[in-house]
C-alpha cells in the first residue's frame, strides 16, 4: 500500500494515500464531525459539517470526500472551522422543527449532539420562514416527517443500496424535500417497509410507527391474555439501548424486563423459528423429491416478501409457503397453545418484539388468521420496547437473568442463528441433511454460508444428491440473485434472502447507532458473533431435536406439512403493482 | 416553486408511445442520457405526466423517483400540458411595479387554474415568466404570439373571450 506523509493539527503521521482526510484522522485519533456522509453509499459532501482547514487551499474543504496527499497540512480544530460548523448547525436549525423535548430521538439524535459540542446556543439564529410540510402517516410502519429533516439523503441512499429507491430529493432550493415519485404517500409506492432509512436518519425526521400504547392497554386490560415473544436478535442488540457493548447477549434480563412489565407469558420466537425449519425443510425435501419449483426461496423476511411481490410477482411460486416464525408463534398460541390451555383466542394478544419494522406490515397482511383472528396482534420493535422499558422506570443493567415461560420459550442453536444472514440456510441444513441422509451430522457448522457478505453460496452433497444453496442479505443483493432466478440460469437448489444487509441483526427496527459506528464499527458482524456464541453454547442445536416441537407435532400438526399444518402454518403471497 | 402536477387524465397517443419507445432504444444502454430522453419525451408529448415517467421509468431501468426528481429541479421540464392557448404573464421588475401580479390573479381567477397549470378543457395554460423585453409596455402578457401590453385586471374578461 502506499503511503503519504501528512501532518494533521501539526502531529506528523503516514496514511494510506487516497483516503479521506475524514478516515486520516481517525489515524491521529480524531473524529471530525459527520451529518450526510455513510462510508460507500452516501459520500456526498452536502452537510458541511466536516470542513476542515487545508494549507495552501483557497477555502475550507469536506474532510468526508477530500483525499489526502503527500505533504498535506490539515487543522480540524481552528477557529475557521468552528465558525463554519457553528454556521452551518445554525442553518440547519433554521428550517428545523425543534420540538426536541417530546422527539423520539431526543438524546440519540446526531444534530442534537452536534448542536452540542458546537455550543449552538442562540437556536434562533437564522431564523425565517420555514418549510410547510405534511406528516406521511400512511404506510404500516413508519411516519416520514419532512419539518425535521436536514436532507443529508442518508435516507435516499439506504433506500437506493436496497433497490427500492422510492424516496429522494425533489424540487430545488428552498423547495427540496425528500419524498416519492409525484410526492404520492409511502403507503402507495413500492416501499417494502424494510426500515432502513429509519435506522440510518440522523433526527427524528423518520421513525417507527409506536404501537407501544396498544401494547399498554392490553396489559391493562384484565380480560386479556397477553403473550409477547422475542425474535432471536433482539437479546444481541436491546442492550445496546441501555448503553451497554455491541454485541453484549442479554437474554436473561431482557426476558426479566418484559415480566416486569405485565406480560402474562414471556416467550421465545426461537421456538417458531424452530417450527418454520422443521416445515421449511420438509418442504424443500417434498419440492426436490416430487419436482416441485426449485430453487426454492425463504419467507421469512417480510420486507423481502413485499419486495418480491412488488418486483418479481412474476416469480412468487419460488417462496416457500412458510409463514414466517412471528406470524407461525401467532398461529400456534391462537390454535394449539389456546386449546391446551382452555383459553378463548379472541382475548388472547400477541405481541411480537422484533428487529423489524416490516413485522408491522405483515401483522396486517391476508391469509394470516389461522384461529380466525389476526395471528399477531402487535409487532413492537426493539427501540419501541426499549422505550417501554425505560419508561416504566426499570433499571434494565442492574435486572437478573430469568428464563423464558415453558414451552414456548425453547429454541434451539438452530433458531437462534435466524438472526444473521446465512442463519436460516444454516438451521435448514442441519435439519434437511440429517433427514434426507437418516444419519447423524458430524458437524454442524455450516461454516461456507457465514459471514456478512451480501452474497454467499455453497454447495453439499448429500445422500448423493448436490445441493447447491446461496444466503443473500440486503436487497440490492437480492435482485442479483433474482434475476438469475428470472431468467433461469440461478441453478441453487434453496435460497435464503434477508431483506437487511446482514439481515436481521441489522434490521430496521433495531437500536439506533449514529453514522460514526455504521461507518467505522463491523456492527453487523459483532451483532452476528454474539448469535453465533449462543448457538455454540446451546443444549440442542438442531430444530428437529427441540422437545417443544416434537410435542407440538405430536399433539397437534401431526407430522411436517400435514394438513393441519398447512392450515395453520402456511400462507400465500399477491403480486403488488410497482407503480400506481 | 413546487410544480404542480396535472389532474388532467394522460391522453397519449399510440403514434406518440411510438416515438417515445425509439428514442428510449436509442439511449437505454446508459442511464447518464436520461435528461436527453425527458427532453425528447417532452417534445412528443408537450409535458411529463406520470405515464410518461413511468414509461422513461422502466424503458431507462432507473427508479422512477430519480425521473421526478430530475423533473422537478429543473425548470424546462412541465409536469402540466400547455393550452391550446398559453397564457404567459411577466414578473419582472418593471412589470411587476406595474401591477402584473393583480393581472395574474385576475386570469387565474377567470381560469379557475393556478400558474403551472392548464384547463380541464385544454384551452388555456397560464404560467409566470420573467423579463420579455417589452418593459415600455408594462405590464405585459402574451397568449401564444399575441402580445398585451399596459394591461389591467378588467381588460381581462374580454380579452380571453376572443380565444375560442
Amino acid at each position: 500500500m502506499e503511503m503519504v506523509n501528512i501532518k494533521i493539527n501539526n502531529t506528523p503521521l503516514s496514511v494510506p494515500k487516497g483516503i479521506s482526510i475524514l478516515e486520516a484522522a481517525r489515524y491521529a485519533g480524531i473524529e471530525i464531525p459527520t451529518l450526510c456522509f455513510l462510508k460507500d453509499i452516501n459520500e456526498i459532501g452536502a452537510c458541511r459539517i466536516c470542513m476542515v482547514e487545508v494549507k495552501g487551499a483557497r477555502s475550507l474543504v469536506t474532510a468526508c470526500v477530500y483525499p489526502v496527499n503527500e505533504g498535506m497540512e490539515i487543522f480540524t480544530n481552528t477557529e475557521k472551522v468552528r465558525t463554519s460548523r457553528k454556521h452551518t448547525l445554525e442553518l440547519i436549525l433554521s428550517t428545523h422543527r425543534r420540538n426536541c423535548l417530546s422527539c423520539v430521538r431526543s438524546g440519540s439524535c446526531e444534530l442534537q449532539q452536534l448542536c452540542k459540542e458546537f455550543n449552538v446556543q442562540d437556536e434562533e439564529h437564522y431564523a425565517g420562514r420555514m418549510p410547510d410540510f405534511e406528516f406521511d402517516d400512511s404506510a404500516a410502519h413508519m411516519i416520514r416527517d419532512n419539518s425535521k429533516c436536514i436532507l443529508c439523503r442518508r435516507c435516499v441512499a439506504a433506500c437506493q443500496e436496497q433497490n427500492v429507491a422510492v424516496i429522494g430529493a425533489n424540487a430545488r432550493g428552498f423547495d427540496t424535500h425528500i419524498s416519492s415519485a409525484f410526492d404520492k404517500d409511502l403507503a402507495d409506492v413500492s416501499c417494502v417497509s424494510c426500515g432502513q432509512c429509519i435506522v440510518n436518519c440522523p433526527t427524528g425526521a423518520l421513525r417507527e410507527k409506536d404501537d407501544t400504547d396498544k401494547v399498554l392497554a392490553a396489559i391493562n386490560d384484565p380480560s386479556k391474555f397477553v403473550v409477547v415473544h422475542t425474535a432471536p436478535s433482539i437479546r444481541v442488540t436491546l442492550g445496546e439501548a441501555f448503553g451497554m457493548h455491541i454485541g453484549t447477549n442479554v437474554q436473561g434480563k431482557m426476558v426479566a424486563a418484559l415480566r416486569r412489565l405485565g406480560f402474562d407469558k414471556v416467550f421465545d420466537t426461537d421456538f417458531a423459528a424452530d417450527l418454520t425449519i422443521v416445515e421449511e425443510a420438509n418442504e424443500l425435501i417434498e419440492r426436490v423429491q416430487n419436482g416441485g419449483v426449485l430453487p426454492m426461496i425463504t419467507s421469512c423476511s417480510p420486507g423481502w416478501i413485499k419486495y418480491c411481490e412488488h418486483y418479481y410477482p412474476d416469480q412468487l411460486a419460488h417462496l416457500s409457503t412458510c409463514k414466517s416464525p412471528q406470524q407461525m408463534f401467532g398461529a400456534t398460541i391462537k390454535t394449539w397453545y389456546a386449546n391446551a390451555m382452555g383459553l378463548d383466542p379472541a382475548n388472547i394478544v400477541v405481541v411480537g418484539i422484533m428487529p423489524c419494522t416490516a413485522k408491522k406490515f405483515e401483522t396486517q397482511r391476508n391469509d394470516q388468521a389461522a384461529a380466525g383472528y389476526p395471528d399477531v396482534d402487535i409487532a413492537l420493535t426493539t427501540r419501541e420496547l426499549a422505550r417501554m422499558i425505560e419508561s416504566a422506570g426499570i433499571y434494565f443493567r442492574n435486572l437478573p437473568d430469568e428464563e423464558f415461560d415453558n414451552p414456548l420459550g425453547e429454541g434451539t442453536g438452530a433458531a437462534v442463528i435466524f438472526g444473521a444472514t446465512g442463519g436460516v440456510m444454516e438451521a435448514a441444513l442441519r435439519t434437511a441433511v440429517e433427514k434426507l441422509t437418516g444419519e447423524e451430522l458430524q458437524s454442524l457448522d455450516f461454516k461456507e454460508v457465514r459471514g456478512t457478505d451480501g452474497i454467499k453460496e455453497a454447495s453439499y452433497t448429500v445422500g448423493g444428491l448436490t445441493v447447491k444453496v446461496a444466503a443473500v442479505s440486503g436487497l440490492k443483493n437480492a435482485h442479483t440473485i433474482m434475476e438469475k432466478v428470472r431468467n433461469g440460469t440461478a441453478d441453487y437448489t434453496f435460497i435464503e434472502v434477508m431483506c437487511c444487509p446482514g439481515g436481521c441483526v441489522n434490521g430496521g427496527g433495531q437500536p439506533v447507532q449514529h453514522a460514526v459506528v455504521r461507518n467505522f464499527v463491523d456492527l453487523k458482524g459483532r451483532r452476528a458473533a454474539a448469535l453465533y456464541e449462543a448457538d455454540k453454547d446451546l443444549p440442542v442445536r438442531k430444530s428437529h431435536e427441540s422437545e417443544a416441537i416434537k410435542r407440538v407435532y405430536a399433539e397437534y400438526f401431526g407430522t411436517p406439512g400435514s394438513h393441519v399444518a398447512h392450515e395453520v402454518l402456511h400462507t400465500s403471497y399477491v403480486p403488488r403493482p410497482k407503480y400506481k | 416553486m413546487i410544480k404542480k402536477v396535472s389532474k388532467i387524465p394522460f391522453s397519449g397517443t399510440p403514434e406518440q408511445e411510438q416515438q417515445l419507445k425509439a428514442v428510449i432504444d436509442e439511449s437505454k444502454h446508459d442511464k447518464h442520457l436520461l435528461m436527453t430522453v425527458m427532453q425528447k419525451a417532452q417534445d412528443i408529448y408537450g409535458y411529463l405526466p406520470f405515464e410518461v415517467q413511468v414509461m422513461i421509468a422502466e424503458g431507462m431501468d432507473v427508479p422512477l423517483e430519480k425521473v421526478y426528481g430530475v423533473s422537478t429541479f429543473y425548470a424546462q421540464f412541465a409536469l402540466s400540458p400547455k393550452g391550446k392557448y398559453n397564457i404567459s404573464v411577466c414578473l419582472g421588475t418593471a412589470c411587476y411595479v406595474k401591477g402584473s401580479q393583480a393581472v395574474l390573479d385576475k386570469i387565474c381567477e377567470e381560469l379557475g387554474i393556478e400558474p403551472g397549470e392548464c384547463t380541464a378543457d385544454g384551452k388555456f395554460s397560464v404560467e409566470e415568466c420573467r423579463c420579455i423585453g417589452a418593459c415600455g409596455l408594462a405590464p405585459v402578457f402574451t397568449i401564444n404570439d399575441d402580445v398585451y401590453g399596459r394591461a389591467t385586471a378588467d381588460q381581462i374578461k374580454g380579452i380571453l373571450a376572443k380565444y375560442e
